[in-house]
C-alpha cells in the first residue's frame, strides 16, 4: 500500500506543480540578488541570505530559510489535507476500502507519502538553489565557509551539517502533516482540511509572538522550526534541534492516533 | 452469500435502514429494489463495511462483517453509487492502482486480468487517454471492469447501467447474465423495475428502510389462475363460458382457469375467433406497489 501511495503521489501533476511553486521565490530572490548585488545586512532577513553574495554555495540553506516558515508548511497542509478528503471527494476512498485496504494501513501509507513529498520538495529546493547559488551568486572560498559563529567550516563539515539541516526541516513538517491528516479524516473537503491546518499554524505563530503565551511557547509546533540555523554554529547548539525533533514526534504521535481513532470507526458516506 | 439479520442504521433520529433481513443465495441474480432514499445504498455500504450498522448482523460468505472484511472482500466485486477513478490516469493505470492497493493483487497475471476486464465491458485495453476525458458511459464501464477485475464469485452492483445508452445497457445486461450462468452471484440494486424484471431471479423490495418483500421473481409473477382472451366475438364467448367469466371488456374477457390451451381449443371448436390468449400474470410493478402500500 505504501508503494502504491508513493507512486500515486509521484504521478500526480499537482505534486510537481507544488514543488515548482516552492522553487519560484528562492529563484526570484537569487536573480534579484545577482542583478543588484544588494544583500540584506547581516542578521536581517532569512538566515544565511546575507552571506550568499560572497558564498553562493550557502544559497540552498538560505532557500530553506525562505520556504520553511510559510511556503513549505502551506504545501504540506495542501498535500496532507488532500490525503483522505481528496480520495473522498473523488469517490475513490470507498473503492480503496472495499478492495479491501485496512483503514489503519491507508492512514500510515498516506502519512509516509506526505513525508516523502516533504523530503522530495526539500531536496529539489536544495538542488535548484545549489545550481542558482553556483551560477548566479558569489563564488565562495574553496577552502572553507564561515559559520554563523564566525569560525571556518571545511567543505566536508558544511556538507554534513547541510544534510542534517535538510533532515531536520523534513522532521519539522511532521506536525503539519499529522494535523492535516487528522483534519482530512474529519471532512470530505480537501480544501477545508488544508485551510484548517494553515489556521492552526497561524495560531501557533501568533502565540509565539505573544509574551503572555510564554509558558506554552516550547510546545507550539512552529517554535523550533528555525533552529536548523543552530546546526551551523561552532560548536553546534543541539538544544533547540533536539527539542524541535521531540516536539514534532509528539505531535505526530498524538495527531496520527487521533486520526486513526476518528477514521477507523467512521461511516464512509462519500 | 449475503445474509443480514435485523440490520438497522440510524443517523441521529432518522432510521435509514430498519430491521432488514436480506437473504441472497448462491447463484441468484438478486434485484434490490427501492425508490431513491429508501435506504438501498446505506444497506449496500453496510454490507461492504463502509458504514457501520447501528444494530443487527451481516454475513458475507458465511463470515461476519465487518470483522472478516480482509478475508471476505477480496471475493467481492462492487460498484457503489457510481464509478470513481483518478482523473489524470488512464483506465488501465487506474485498474492497476486499485489492484495493487490490496493484498493478493500481485502476480504476473495482472496485465492479462486488466485486459480481460476491459474487453469484457467493451473498453479498448490499449486506450492511454486519462479518465478525465472519458464519457459518463465509459466511466461506468470502467467501474464495472474494476468490479470484475479479480473475477469475484459475488458482484454487488449499485445502478450498474446508469449513464449507458440503450445499446450499452443491453451489452452490460448480456455480460451479467453470462457471468451469472458461469456461476457468479449478482446482487443488483436499482430503482428501475424493468431492469430488475428482465434479469433477476429473486427480488427484495425496500421501502423507507424496511424490507417489505423478498421472494423468487417467478413466484411473484406466477399465473394468477385467470386467463385473458382477446376476441371479436365477446358475446358468443360469454355464452359459452357462462359462470367462469370474471370481467368483460370491449374485445376481451377474463376467465377463471389455468389451462389456456384447453380453453383455446374449446373456444375455437365452438366457432369463437381468438386473437390472443394467455394466463394473467401479475406485473412486478403491481406487486411492488402492493407490498409498499401494505405497510403504509
Amino acid at each position: 500500500m505504501i508503494r502504491v501511495e508513493l507512486v500515486k503521489m509521484l504521478r500526480r501533476p499537482r505534486t510537481w506543480a507544488t514543488i515548482a511553486a516552492l522553487n519560484a521565490l528562492p529563484t526570484v530572490i537569487a536573480i534579484l540578488l545577482a542583478a543588484t548585488d544588494l544583500g540584506p545586512a547581516p542578521g536581517k532577513g532569512p538566515p544565511f541570505l546575507s552571506a550568499v553574495l560572497s558564498d553562493g554555495t550557502l544559497f540552498p540553506l538560505a532557500a530553506l530559510g525562505i520556504v520553511l516558515p510559510l511556503f513549505l508548511p502551506v504545501a504540506v497542509a495542501v498535500v496532507g489535507g488532500d490525503a483522505i478528503a481528496g480520495e473522498a471527494e473523488m469517490g475513490t476512498l470507498r473503492y480503496l476500502l472495499i478492495r479491501p485496504v485496512r483503514r489503519g494501513h491507508l492512514l500510515v501509507a498516506k502519512m509516509v507519502s506526505v513525508v516523502a513529498f516533504v523530503l522530495l520538495a526539500v531536496l529539489v529546493v536544495a538542488f535548484v538553489a545549489y545550481l542558482e547559488g553556483r551560477f548566479l551568486l558569489g563564488k565562495g572560498p574553496v577552502t572553507g565557509t564561515v559559520s554563523v559563529s564566525g569560525t571556518t567550516l571545511s567543505q566536508g563539515e558544511l556538507f554534513q551539517r547541510t544534510i542534517v539541516a535538510f533532515g531536520y526541516v523534513t522532521l519539522s513538517m511532521l506536525s503539519v502533516a499529522a494535523i492535516a491528516l487528522l483534519l482530512s479524516t474529519m471532512t470530505d473537503s480537501a480544501i477545508a482540511a488544508a485551510l484548517g491546518t494553515i489556521g492552526f499554524l497561524i495560531a501557533s505563530t501568533v502565540l509565539l509572538g505573544l509574551d503572555a503565551a510564554h509558558s506554552i511557547r516550547p510546545y507550539l509546533p512552529t517554535r523550533y522550526w528555525l533552529s536548523f540555523v543552530d546546526l551551523f554554529r561552532d560548536p553546534i547548539r543541539w538544544e533547540g534541534v533536539v527539542r524541535g525533533v521531540l516536539g514534532q514526534l509528539a505531535y505526530l504521535l498524538v495527531f496520527l492516533t487521533a486520526a486513526w481513532a476518528n477514521f477507523a470507526s467512521k461511516d464512509i458516506n462519500s | 452469500m449475503i445474509r443480514t439479520h435485523g440490520l438497522t442504521k440510524a443517523f441521529g433520529p432518522l432510521t435509514a435502514v430498519d430491521g432488514v433481513d436480506l437473504d441472497v443465495r448462491e447463484g441468484d441474480v438478486y434485484g434490490f429494489l427501492g425508490a431513491n432514499g429508501s435506504g438501498k445504498t446505506t444497506t449496500v455500504r453496510m454490507v461492504l463495511g463502509l458504514v457501520l450498522a447501528t444494530k443487527g448482523t451481516i454475513e458475507l460468505f458465511g463470515e461476519s462483517m465487518p470483522a472478516a472484511a480482509s478475508t471476505v472482500l477480496p471475493r467481492v466485486g462492487a460498484l457503489v453509487e457510481g464509478p470513481a477513478a483518478y482523473p489524470h490516469l488512464s483506465g488501465r493505470v487506474n485498474l492497476a492502482t486499485f489492484d495493487a492497493a490490496g493484498r493478493r493483487g500481485k502476480g504476473p497475471d495482472r496485465r492479462g486480468r486488466i485486459t480481460g476486464a476491459l474487453e469484457q465491458v467493451g473498453l479498448d485495453p490499449g486506450d492511454r487517454r486519462p479518465v478525465r476525458t472519458y464519457s459518463l458511459g465509459m466511466r461506468q464501464r470502467l467501474g464495472l471492469a474494476a468490479a470484475l477485475l479479480r473475477r469475484p464469485p459475488l458482484l454487488v452492483l449499485d445502478e450498474p447501467t446508469n449513464g449507458l445508452d440503450p445499446q450499452g445497457i443491453r451489452e452490460i445486461r448480456e455480460l451479467l447474465v453470462a457471468l451469472n450462468a458461469s456461476g457468479t452471484t449478482i446482487f443488483l440494486s436499482s430503482h428501475l423495475l424493468a431492469e430488475i424484471e428482465q434479469m433477476c431471479t429473486r427480488v427484495g423490495v425496500l421501502d423507507r428502510g424496511r424490507l417489505v418483500l423478498q421472494e423468487q421473481l417467478d413466484t411473484l409473477t406466477a399465473p394468477t389462475g385467470r386467463i385473458r382472451v382477446r376476441t371479436p366475438d365477446v358475446p358468443r364467448a360469454i355464452a359459452l363460458l357462462d359462470g367462469r367469466v370474471e370481467t368483460r371488456g370491449d374485445r376481451e374477457v377474463v376467465v377463471r382457469g389455468t389451462d389456456a390451451a384447453e380453453l383455446n381449443a374449446a373456444l375455437v371448436s365452438a366457432g369463437v375467433r381468438v386473437e390472443e390468449i394467455g394466463p394473467v400474470r401479475r406485473l412486478l410493478e403491481d406487486v411492488v406497489l402492493e407490498a409498499s402500500e401494505a405497510i403504509r
